[in-house]
């Protein structure tokens, strides 16, 4: 018999090196697993609460927002209404993992072979993540940051900095491109280009050139607006993207300082696309290395029951009139799925090999998890894998809410014949982050006018903005482009439900 | 595959105090007024003690374009009883998504802790001690000496021994300087050889060694090091209060607290400027004495009232035991304003020549019975005396408390910057 990994709750730095070698050896060996090499670090919950705060990075530029989220997460963490996680996972190379010290031996053997392994085989392998995150450049690229960020600090002021960020952070989650563009993101390359830029400001700089009297600007005749569109890359989804490159006035360390949250907004993107994936991949995989582990003799029966304790928990997915039920849990929905999977792999039924030809019988179950791992999101995975047996077990069905309807919330769908696909779409439809943010583009600029920004936001199933914070983001959203802009919000058929105007505030000199 | 594990828990923590400065920095006006409110309703002694504020979440909202209303559609999951088709009443059971519009308003204030110093640097934000920058001087003025490494020359009475000989040592190494047990060990082979040849080979050898550990001495001037120190301007960081209270019997326990209330105040903001706070209590009726603070606050005492004695009472103890070269001293005198007609002369006598002038402040609190606001106090006796002191240009502050929610602006008034101070305080 092997020997065990650890016994009792108590670990060194020895027993993680073991237990990570082990979980290393089922993961690769049993599971097959394609990872980034693993860097794995202790932290206290002091600093696990530092780490909430700067959205999990270990380095982050510098914000008030953020000591805003750390004050709040203290406060609720000191009160104990929040339990702090086990672990963070950071989508880098080398992939870090945090892990609390407060954890048993146990829970550290699931943390790590669910982030330094789950997670991370995730990260490396799908095609979201490889698309628009640079695991590589990431961390110093924020190093940048966080000095751009600083010296931008020193040279035009902390009140300055501030003012763009807050306005960047505002129309963040709008400064993502949702479509592949013409290439990879470097990052490494990123900051070099800075640099360049600069200095090359510096060499060319001649104060000469200040002084010479401009000549009357040219007047151009007015273009088409197809042609004018088409200069301005119009329309632009991305509202981030186009301050950056054609709003009139800014200075370029304030285009510097969009592009930054523009990288890291789209560095984060993939995530909220994937987070029934990415948890079900990491839950699967932490289950079947524990499984493993134990079935080796190299954890003891107790530990392992300590362990399905907390699995369980992790997994439960209270029904929809339990008061602790808030939604969907990406755990439990994702690893339902994942073991699903397997079981539509290895034992399929006959209304599983009509729904899923493809992969009912195969038996390679860690080929066809590994391949659905690396090519689908949230999305397409829900469209495509959730079973009828799945929906029945979880009972589940489709509400449609129309404010219009007097009778009231009609049961749409439930999990019968007549409503698995009609369920399941409205599922994948509810993961669709291109769904569930609001569409909003730029369309046009009165270029020869006023120089208003014209913004379309396109209203799906009536959901029109919150006016309250509509006003305030238009108002940072004005502030960097320093003149009117509106917002029409149209409906499908394009007629116009409601604008929106609003002007620059005066820049006060020196605030 | 290397795997790096690395214990992060030793690194400096304190990774979001500059984001969280920001952040109060930001909120600055908002969360000042939340700590004034929250410093009213507790006692002085937990104003130490930081804790939770509410601010209104408005000025740090951060807002992003969201969406809401229109028609929704949702998939849940533990369906019981509902089949394709049916209709569920909007706000009755099994719609526990449904909540009305209205919904994520509730937090429209934000609670989050504040540290005991954040606490009080907001809480003592725009209060400034008086006559500081008049002593700032005298504050460098007394110098201390610091050790400082070590140096090659000096005085002998600071040579550093253990530095010379562990130099020495280390150059008697280097050099392969013979020690003695080696001469030694050489000459008792010596004695003991009989062969004529070979003692003169071990002769040899023992001059050598002889003549070399002659040239490379046990301690050489080289090794010698001593002691450096340096001279170091050392603020005068300490400060004596002393607390002066009639304990007659015309005090109630009402007034009484509210001087403790002051006092405590003034000790915590001295506390934050001196390393060092002593505390004199001194309580009189028609004779004065000194007190610990159980006896001052609670302790049971009657007869009249001679405010005099007390200041003779202080200005003795402040020569035997308190220089003001070495101490700054504050004093602040509670009372309800009673005092005997024939000691006005005498009290103010001491005051004006003995007391203010080693004073940094004095401060003087007239308390009164809860209820009566302070205009309805008509002036007592010790008021109009101090007041006619202050008129003719001795450097008192007064007040008048008969609640305890006016400590707190009470005590703002009188530290504020002194030019504002006395224009306030001029009727």
């Amino acid at each position: 018999m092997t020997e065990r990994l650890f016994e009792g709750a108590d670990w060194d730095f020895h027993t993680l090196q073991r237990i990570t070698d082990a979980c290393e050896t089922v993961a690769m060996k049993d599971l097959g697993l394609d990872v980034y090499p693993n860097q794995i670090e202790v932290i206290t919950a002091e600093q696990m609460l530092d780490a909430y705060s700067s959205v999990g990075m270990p380095l982050f530029y510098k914000h008030w927002s953020f000591g805003k989220q750390f004050a709040y997460h203290e406060a609720s963490y000191r009160k104990g209404l929040m339990g702090l996680a086990y672990e963070i996972v950071i989508n880098s190379s080398p992939c870090i993992s945090y892990l609390m010290e407060e954890n048993t031996a146990t829970m550290q053997t699931l943390v790590i072979a669910h982030a330094a392994f789950g997670h991370n085989h995730f990260f490396k392998n799908n095609y979201l993540f490889k698309q628009w995150t640079d695991a590589d450049g990431i961390l110093d690229y924020l190093d940048f940051a966080k000095n751009y960020v600083m010296q931008c600090e020193e040279r035009h002021g902390r009140i300055e900095v501030e003012r763009t960020l807050d306005a960047a952070h505002a129309l963040m989650s709008h400064g993502i491109d949702r479509y592949p563009g013409k290439k990879k993101l470097d990052l490494r390359e990123e900051e070099k280009r800075a640099g360049r830029r600069r200095q090359h400001e510096e060499e060319v700089f001649n104060d000469l050139w200040r002084t010479v009297p401009k000549g009357a600007s040219k007047t151009r005749s007015a273009i088409s607006l197809e042609r004018r569109r088409k200069l301005l890359g119009l329309p632009q989804e991305n509202l981030l993207y186009f301050l950056e490159k054609s709003a009139p006035r800014l200075a370029p360390w304030q285009r510097e300082l969009l592009r930054i949250v523009r990288h890291i907004a789209q560095y984060f993107y993939p995530q909220s696309q994937t987070k029934v994936m990415n948890e079900g991949t990491a839950t699967y995989v932490h289950y079947r290395i524990m499984t493993q582990l134990h079935q080796q003799g190299r954890i003891s029966d107790g530990n392992f029951l300590e362990f399905l304790g907390s699995h369980t928990n992790v997994v439960f997915q209270p029904e929809f009139d339990d008061p602790r039920f808030s939604g969907f849990n990406p755990y439990a929905l994702g690893f339902a799925m994942m073991q699903d999977i397997e079981r539509i792999v290895t034992s399929p039924s006959d209304e599983d090999r009509e729904w899923f030809p493809d992969i009912a019988g195969k038996n390679d179950v860690m080929g066809v998890l590994r391949d659905v791992w690396a090519n689908y999101r949230d999305e397409s995975f829900i469209a495509q894998f959730l079973s009828p047996k799945l929906m029945r077990q979880l009972r589940m069905f489709h509400l449609h809410d129309d404010p219009e309807e007097r009778a009231g919330i009609r049961v749409d769908a439930i999990h019968d014949e007549r409503g698995f696909r009609r369920v399941r779409r409205e599922l994948a439809r509810q993961h669709d982050v291109g769904y569930i943010d609001a569409n909003i583009e730029v369309v046009d600029v009165d270029l020869s006018g006023d120089r208003r920004l014209i913004l379309h936001h396109h209203v799906i199933k009536g959901a029109q903005l919150n006016e309250t914070d509509a006003k305030r983001v238009l108002q940072h959203l004005a502030d960097l482009w320093t003149y009117d802009v509106s917002l029409i919000e149209v409906d499908a058929n394009d007629k116009v439900l409601r604008e929106y105007v609003v002007s620059p505030r005066p820049i006060t000199a020196a605030a | 595959m290397p795997i790096h594990i690395i214990d992060r828990r030793l690194n400096p923590g304190g990774k979001s105090l500059e984001n969280r400065q920001r952040f109060l920095r930001r909120a600055k006006s908002l969360v000042q007024g939340a700590v004034k409110k929250t410093s009213q309703e507790r006692d002085i002694k937990d104003v130490l003690e930081g804790g939770e504020v509410t601010i209104p979440l408005d000025g740090m909202h951060e807002p992003r374009f969201r969406r809401e209303g229109g028609t929704r559609d949702m998939v849940l999951p533990g369906n019981k009883k509902f089949i394709e088709g049916d209709y569920l009443q909007r706000s009755g059971q099994g719609s526990a998504k449904n909540s009305g519009p209205g919904e994520g308003d509730g937090e429209d204030a934000f609670r989050f802790v504040l540290s005991r110093d954040e606490f009080v640097d907001l809480f003592l934000d725009d209060l400034e001690l008086p006559d500081l920058a008049k002593r700032k001087v005298a504050q460098t003025e007394s110098e201390g000496i610091q050790r400082a490494g070590y140096t090659t020359s000096g005085s002998p009475a600071n040579i550093s021994v253990s530095r010379t000989v562990r130099r020495a040592l280390a150059r008697r190494i280097a050099l392969k300087r013979p020690s003695k047990e080696e001469i030694e060990e050489l000459e008792a082979a010596i004695e003991a050889c009989t062969d004529d040849d070979e003692r003169l080979v071990l002769l040899a050898q023992l001059e050598k060694l002889k003549a070399k550990s002659k040239r490379i001495p046990f301690i050489d001037p080289l090794d010698i090091r001593y002691r450096r120190f340096e001279t170091v301007p050392k603020p005068v960081a300490q400060a004596v209060m002393f607390c002066l209270m009639d304990v007659s019997g015309s005090m109630s326990e009402h007034m009484k607290d509210l001087a403790k209330r002051f006092y405590m105040l003034l000790y915590v903001f001295l506390k934050r400027r001196y390393k060092h706070v002593d505390i004199v209590f001194i309580r009189h009726t028609d004779r004065a004495e000194e007190v610990d603070e159980q006896t001052f606050f609670y302790g049971p005492a009657s007869g009249g009232t001679l405010v005099s004695s007390a200041l003779q009472a202080m200005h003795e103890i402040v020569r035997e035991r308190f220089n003001p070269s070495d101490w700054n001293i504050y004093a602040a005198q509670a009372s309800d304003g009673d005092n005997s007609y024939s000691d006005g002369e005498l009290t103010g006598l001491l005051l004006t020549d003995k007391i203010l002038p080693v004073c940094q402040f004095f401060a003087y609190l007239e308390v009164g019975e809860s209820g009566g606001s302070a205009f309805d106090l008509s002036d007592s006796s010790l008021w109009t005396l101090y007041e006619r002191l202050r008129n003719s240009g001795a450097p008192l502050s007064m007040r008048k408390v008969s609640e305890r929610s006016e400590i707190f602006p009470v005590f703002h008034d009188l530290f504020q910057r002194r030019d504002t101070a006395q224009e306030k305080a001029a009727p």
